[in-house]
């Protein structure tokens, strides 16, 4: 057990108490708050996986935006966090069991898998290289492209979706 | 690099099972959209785990380019999904997903 695994395992935990805490408080303010912790766990492991620059932009825009964005609506629907409400309906044993049963399969399968791993590391100037590649017309340009044009339809759909008519 | 694949793998599908379980099972719809992202996120960090240990050794860069997409459509998902929670909160007054059935016969 050396160093780096040592914080894989406090990242791990980091992660998924934030995870659990999001599907398990009822306070919905509180799950957010959770996520929040789940979204910088995440972020760790990109950096353990030598993505900074991915773990840069989890915590731009996981922990800086979306988490605000989600904090917001549950602020503008705020009656609803009264005591009484229930949090969870009533088929959340069989999703419980579901879910169960999926990670069971999931690490079966996974652990099975002779995956074709490779030891090599990172080399220097990769994040030069993907901004290259994301401009390249024979690489990532169109994907690029299309992207900035979906995030562009997302924000005139939201804009026309919650306006007051 | 000392952390095998394997552990990535299985932390990810914790993570993803954790979301389904709050997807399922929450009855308030920006909890639901919480489950969502939580499972995006285990993608993500499946994503970047193969493309860390299988495809660096050929140079490609095609994980990471994969996983800045899967954030992008996350952010469009969630601007989207919290307008029609907004927007669903005006017209019935609840964001209870149960009572939103206008579609059902």
């Amino acid at each position: 057990m050396n160093a780096t695994q040592v914080i894989f395992i406090i990242l791990s935990a980091v992660a998924l108490i934030g995870a659990l805490g999001v599907v398990v408080s009822r306070n919905l303010f509180h799950a957010a708050i959770f996520l929040v912790l789940s979204f910088v766990g995440v972020a760790g492991y990109y950096v353990l996986l030598e993505a900074e620059f991915l773990a840069m932009i989890q915590i731009l825009v996981y922990v800086g935006a979306i988490s605000i964005l989600i904090i917001f609506a549950i602020m503008l629907s705020r009656r609803l966090m009264s005591p009484e409400f229930k949090a969870r309906n009533e088929q959340w044993l069989w999703a419980l069991v579901a879910a169960a049963a999926l990670f069971v399969v999931l690490v079966v399968v996974l652990l099975q898998v002779n995956w074709p791993v490779a030891q090599a590391n990172v080399p220097d100037g990769t994040l030069v290289e993907l901004g290259k590649a994301m401009v390249n017309p024979d690489q990532y340009l169109l994907v690029f492209e299309v992207a900035s044009v979906l995030l562009l339809v997302a924000l005139v759909g939201a804009v026309v979706i919650a306006r007051e008519r | 690099m000392q952390v095998p694949l394997s552990w990535y793998l299985v932390v990810a599908a914790a993570l993803f099972c954790i979301g389904l379980y709050g997807a399922l099972s929450r009855r308030n719809a920006v909890a639901i959209l919480m489950g969502v992202e939580l499972m995006l996120n285990a993608v993500n960090i499946n994503l970047l785990a193969f493309w860390r240990h299988v495809e660096i050794v050929r140079g490609m860069l095609s994980g990471q380019v994969f996983a800045m997409i899967v954030i992008t459509v996350a952010a469009a998902e969630a601007a989207v999904g919290l307008a029609l929670v907004i927007a669903v909160y005006r017209s019935r007054r609840t964001v209870n997903v149960e009572e939103v059935d206008l579609m059902k016969l």
